[in-house]
């Protein structure tokens, strides 16, 4: 009971916290990309835009931090064995992220919002590029962590603890580079999407030129951005699904729900029925899974069965086959969202080409909604990753059911109630928020605090 | 196994003086959250109040994320049992974190006064019951903890026995004290006039409580003494009793007007009485109330000297670069916050933000 509820908890703030963090990591690279526009070309559009869409960052950000907080103390409160027997490993990665990453974040997001009209415009801008690196080296260290779950390297087991051997190889890990680029480019995705989204339904119901053609500039470069960077997620996640049928055969199978080693395996897009095989009705498309697993028309991929055989074998007997509907559905809406977004921008693309990007009533709709689709894809890639390692919490050393803390099922139900109660609440509260930065008007230049304010004493920006 | 090694002793001293930067720095933060409510007039003092702390308080508060990460990394034992142990403890920390972090970033974001008072109130409890929490935990650490083999278990209400609660309000009572000066330097007018008068019945209360905890501690004695290497008791309780002479120093200080050597005054006294929890714990990372044997010691919780030579070498090299950009954003933010001429309380005034 408390192993179920210890997974619940986990899964919850992981979940809610990562509805955040790409948002964060890819709105601060787009600010920081406008603000560069507005102090290398002296645009006022583009200071303005950055303006706007800082605003809408902070209070990203502000629910990324404080349910970061969380995860740093999620591993010994719920997971203490798992703590006890990582902890030289997994804890290495996760220390250096807060000295080396999470210090740059939060002292030059404090200098960056104070600091306007304060620090020279920039030594200013500087500071937002600080933030943005503190972000990328956050993901990057803490994907270095999960990574070494997903594939370990670098240890020996001593005494019941996994020792570090290679600090060279944790950093070095092949699961860990492209997950890294695959989170990244996703996280500036889903930043891309919701200035896209945003800005297009501001360029519509601007009241003059000046707004409809800023937001329109702004839209179309995130059309660009979006396509760039989801091509870039759908590459690396190539390589990725490649690593992991080498590393991680079962969550292969598992994605396709693929009982049986098959060569020249195909890739059904959907499947109405249940998994367990006998489906009664798929679209499939011939060849795709050994395509996507090797890279090869008629590439061996191996099978659930054949791989619970392999691991009941060496591990032992038990089930070592994950949640199959869970895995084989996660799959798909990640890719299915991914898809729709090289759709969509392209479509954006050649709208804006033909000068019909703000007007296409269509569009307006398609890029509103599209605000959505890298949210889908982030939750459902990363339940897809963790739920198809299972029943390891590090693959192959230790079981999930093993990591577990030993603390009695009402604490941990009372502790998740609470979690739920108050993340819904800061979700509604971050979304009339954003809704209202959302309609904000763009700043007039001379709203901003001029030289004339006093330039040295800090303003009140709280 | 030897009760600890040069390395993991490191360590220990580091995690203790992540754990000391932590309180000195969200200290003031935590005290101007409580303090706010006693010199604040109208909505823009609390304003005022609020932006003080403004560029700081979230770098502060890596410090404890650090720490965490740190003791992970170097006593993944310490971690684990630690937490577990003290579980709804360090939920009710988190969940007053959560709080009071949104509330700084959330204020200023609509024009209404009912949004702001929440907010406000919000920050107050938040760094109230944060402040109270820890105090609680760490006067636990230092009379040690009824310990099994499955490590502490005596849940929440295990963790408030008298001397504890007595040390939560001392914790209370000092970070309230160090929040009004750090007011006092950075406000002006008469908002800092208030927050230097309540600074100095705080500054009683904080001298008073911290000495009765450190009494009641040098009084208690500890079982996990007889572990090899401890620290002599004479070590911490002079470390105590210094934090105490320095919180009468910055009593007097202030009452003097030098608000900037009262909270260094304040500042010392919180490393010092951080110095003393640590000095009493040590062997021991988890201290056993009943019996040294069962304590957790620094070498049992230790990570491999290979983990802890990669974790000396980064934060070798990171640490002093943290510090400068830290102290940076202070000397940037150095000078007092105005009250606005027109003294008007419509939001977003400057910056828009």
């Amino acid at each position: 009971m408390t192993l179920d509820l210890a997974r619940w908890q986990f899964a919850i703030v992981t979940v809610f916290h990562f509805f955040f963090v790409p948002m964060t990591i890819g709105l601060c690279f787009l600010v920081a990309v406008m603000q560069t526009l507005a102090v290398l070309r002296k645009d006022e559009t583009w200071d303005r835009l950055s303006r706007f869409f800082g605003r809408i960052f902070l209070i990203s950000l502000a629910v990324g931090v404080v349910t970061g907080i969380v995860l740093e103390f999620q591993f010994g409160l719920n997971w203490s064995a798992y703590s006890v027997f990582v902890g030289n490993i997994f804890g290495a990665p996760l220390a250096i992220e807060g000295l080396l990453a999470f210090f740059l974040e939060s002292t030059f997001i404090g200098l960056w919002v104070f600091g306007r009209g304060r620090l020279s415009p920039r030594l200013h801008l500087a500071t937002i590029w600080v933030v943005s690196a503190g972000t990328i080296l956050s993901a990057f260290f803490i994907l270095a962590a999960n990574a070494w779950m997903q594939h370990p390297v670098g240890y020996t087991v001593e005494d019941g603890q996994a020792v570090l051997t290679d600090f060279g190889a944790l950093l070095g890990n092949s699961t860990l580079w492209a997950s890294f680029v695959h989170t990244v480019a996703a996280a500036f995705a889903t930043g891309g999407a919701l200035v896209l989204g945003i800005s297009i339904w501001r360029a519509h119901r601007a009241p003059g030129d000046v707004e409809r053609d800023a937001f329109r500039r702004g839209a179309t470069l995130m059309c660009v951005v979006v396509l760039v960077t989801v091509v870039v997620t759908a590459v690396s996640g190539d390589l990725q699904a490649r690593l992991m049928d080498v590393q991680q055969p079962m969550k292969m199978a598992a994605a396709e729900a693929l009982y049986n080693t098959q060569n020249g395996a195909s890739f059904s897009l959907l499947t109405i029925g249940n998994l367990s095989g006998q489906p009664i009705f798929q679209i499939r498309v011939p060849h795709l899974l050994s395509l996507i697993a090797d890279l090869s028309w008629n590439g061996q991929v191996i099978g659930i069965n054949q791989m619970q055989a392999t691991e009941a074998a060496r591990y032992g007997a038990g089930n070592y086959t994950p949640v199959l509907w869970l895995t084989y559905w996660c799959f798909r809406a990640m890719i299915g969202a991914g898809v729709l977004m090289i759709l969509g921008s392209a479509w954006g693309i050649w709208l804006s080409w033909r000068r019909r990007l703000v007007p296409s009533r269509w569009f307006r709709r398609a890029a509103l909604l599209g605000i959505a689709l890298p949210v889908v894809a982030n939750a459902s890639g990363w339940i897809f990753t963790e739920a198809g390692r299972q029943p390891w919490i590090v693959y192959g050393l230790m079981e999930t059911a093993k990591g577990v803390s030993t603390v009695s099922a009402a604490d941990v139900a009372g502790t998740l109630a609470a979690f739920v109660a108050v993340y819904s609440i800061l979700a509604v509260l971050a979304a009339i928020l954003v809704v209202r930065a959302a309609r904000h008007p763009l700043d007039r230049v001379d709203e901003a605090p001029g030289p004339d304010e006093t330039p040295s004493a800090p303003g009140l920006v709280y | 196994m030897a009760t600890f090694t040069g390395l993991s002793a490191l360590w220990f001293a580091v995690i203790g003086l992540l754990w000391a930067g932590y309180f000195f720095l969200e200290g003031f933060d935590f005290g101007v959250g409580m303090v706010s409510p006693l010199v604040s007039r109208d909505d823009t003092d609390r304003r005022l109040c609020m932006n003080a702390v403004g560029p700081v308080w979230d770098g502060n508060e890596v410090w404890l994320l650090v720490a965490g990460g740190a003791t992970f990394a170097a006593f993944p034992r310490w971690y684990g049992l630690l937490f577990q142990g003290a579980y709804l403890a360090l939920f009710l920390v988190l969940m007053a974190l959560i709080v009071r972090g949104v509330s700084f970033e959330f204020r200023g974001k609509l024009d209404s006064a009912g949004w702001r008072r929440t907010w406000d109130i919000a920050n107050f409890a938040g760094s109230l019951v944060a402040a109270l929490v820890w105090g609680v935990a760490f006067t636990n650490f230092v009379h040690g903890l009824p310990v099994s083999a499955a490590g502490y278990t005596g849940g929440l209400i295990g963790l408030l026995n008298p001397p504890a609660l007595v040390g939560g309000l001392a914790a209370l009572a000092v970070f309230a004290f160090h929040g009004s000066l750090f007011l006092s330097l950075k406000t002006s007018g008469e908002l800092m006039q208030r927050a230097r008068r309540v600074a100095r019945p705080l500054g009683g209360a904080a001298a008073v409580l911290l000495a009765v905890t450190v009494a009641w501690a040098a009084a208690a004695g500890r079982p996990w003494q007889a572990l090899s290497g401890a620290v002599p008791a004479g070590v911490p309780l002079a470390l105590g009793v210094l934090a105490v002479a320095s919180l009468a120093a910055a009593l007097l200080l202030v009452t003097r007007g030098w608000d900037g050597f009262a909270f260094a005054g304040t500042g010392a006294a919180i490393l010092l009485s951080m110095g003393a929890v640590f000095a009493v714990m040590f062997p021991a990372v988890i201290p056993a109330s009943n019996g040294a044997a069962l304590s957790l010691t620094v070498g049992a919780a230790a990570s491999h000297p290979y983990t802890l030579v990669v974790m000396t070498i980064v934060a070798a090299i990171f640490t002093p670069l943290v510090l400068l950009y830290q102290g940076w954003t202070y000397w940037v933010f150095r000078q007092r916050l105005q009250r606005p001429i027109a003294a008007a309380t419509a939001e977003p005034a400057a910056g828009g933000r």
